[in-house]
């Protein structure tokens, strides 16, 4: 499934990296520990997170994966949001849960 | 598959204490270099992990650090020297879950304690070595093949 259709989908709100909606997503991972992100999140992966600082951008970079779903309406920094464009890294935003955006995210990937 | 390395490639990166809006260069630039050098994803993938969680627990615990690194046709070599409080107790560093990280770094998703186990994971060999007081030193051996 491509990231444009979750983006359309759960009505995700594009903060950055617009060109990177093509993109073929292979899974998704929901954790807010970075490190168990590092560990066990797969390439081309979607991440869910209510995490919002810099790091996340590394993390997502360093793992190849497909981009971060922001949850639950919280705000992202605006130098977070360069950044993630300059690394081509996807963040998406919604005002939903972790739980809904998952569940939905694993019924379309089924 | 031949690398294309011939001899040894070395450098070293520095690394800042506190400095969280750099965190991941020195993994991402060694990534790339890497990739450069045709190394196989997976073993890229695990040197970039290692690094990246080094990197970290010189940037939450240390005053300074210094990452080097060693490539050779067989496999890359990381030391991570830094001038921290050093572990007291390193057995119970290296247990899953522990971590004597603060409250704020843990709120980032950080210190959850899965920094050195992930280390050691990706590693082929893996020592640590700490003095109270001084400092810590990590050294990371992940082979080619």
């Amino acid at each position: 499934m491509k990231l444009s259709e979750l983006v359309e989908k759960l009505a995700l709100d594009v903060k950055t990296f617009k060109d990177g909606l093509q993109i073929e997503i292979k899974g998704a991972y929901v954790s807010d520990l970075l490190s168990d992100v590092m560990a066990n999140a797969g390439k081309c992966d979607i991440w869910i997170t209510l995490q919002t600082h810099l790091n996340i951008v590394a993390v997502a970079s360093m793992k190849g994966l497909a981009g971060i779903i922001i949850v639950g309406n919280r705000p992202v920094q605006e130098e977070v949001l360069k950044k993630a464009e300059e690394e081509k890294i996807a963040i998406l935003t919604t005002p939903k849960p972790a739980f809904e955006v998952a569940g939905k995210i694993y019924q379309m990937l089924k | 598959m031949a690398l294309n390395i011939s001899g040894a490639i070395e450098g070293s990166f520095q690394l800042i204490g506190g400095n969280f809006a750099t965190a991941g260069e020195a993994s991402t630039q060694l990534k790339l270099k890497l990739t450069n050098l045709g190394v196989h994803e997976d073993i890229i993938r695990r040197a970039a992990i290692a690094t990246f969680e080094a990197e970290m627990n010189v940037i939450i615990y240390a005053a300074a650090g210094r990452l080097h690194y060693y490539i050779t046709q067989q496999s890359i070599k990381i030391r991570v020297e830094d001038m921290g409080p050093g572990i007291e107790d390193i057995s119970l560093a290296m247990q899953e879950g522990y971590s004597t990280a603060p409250e704020w770094v843990r709120e980032m998703g950080w210190g959850a304690g899965m920094g050195l186990p992930n280390m050691k994971k990706n590693s082929d060999k893996f020592s640590i070595d700490s003095v109270v007081g001084e400092g810590t030193t990590v050294e990371m051996v992940i082979n080619f093949s």
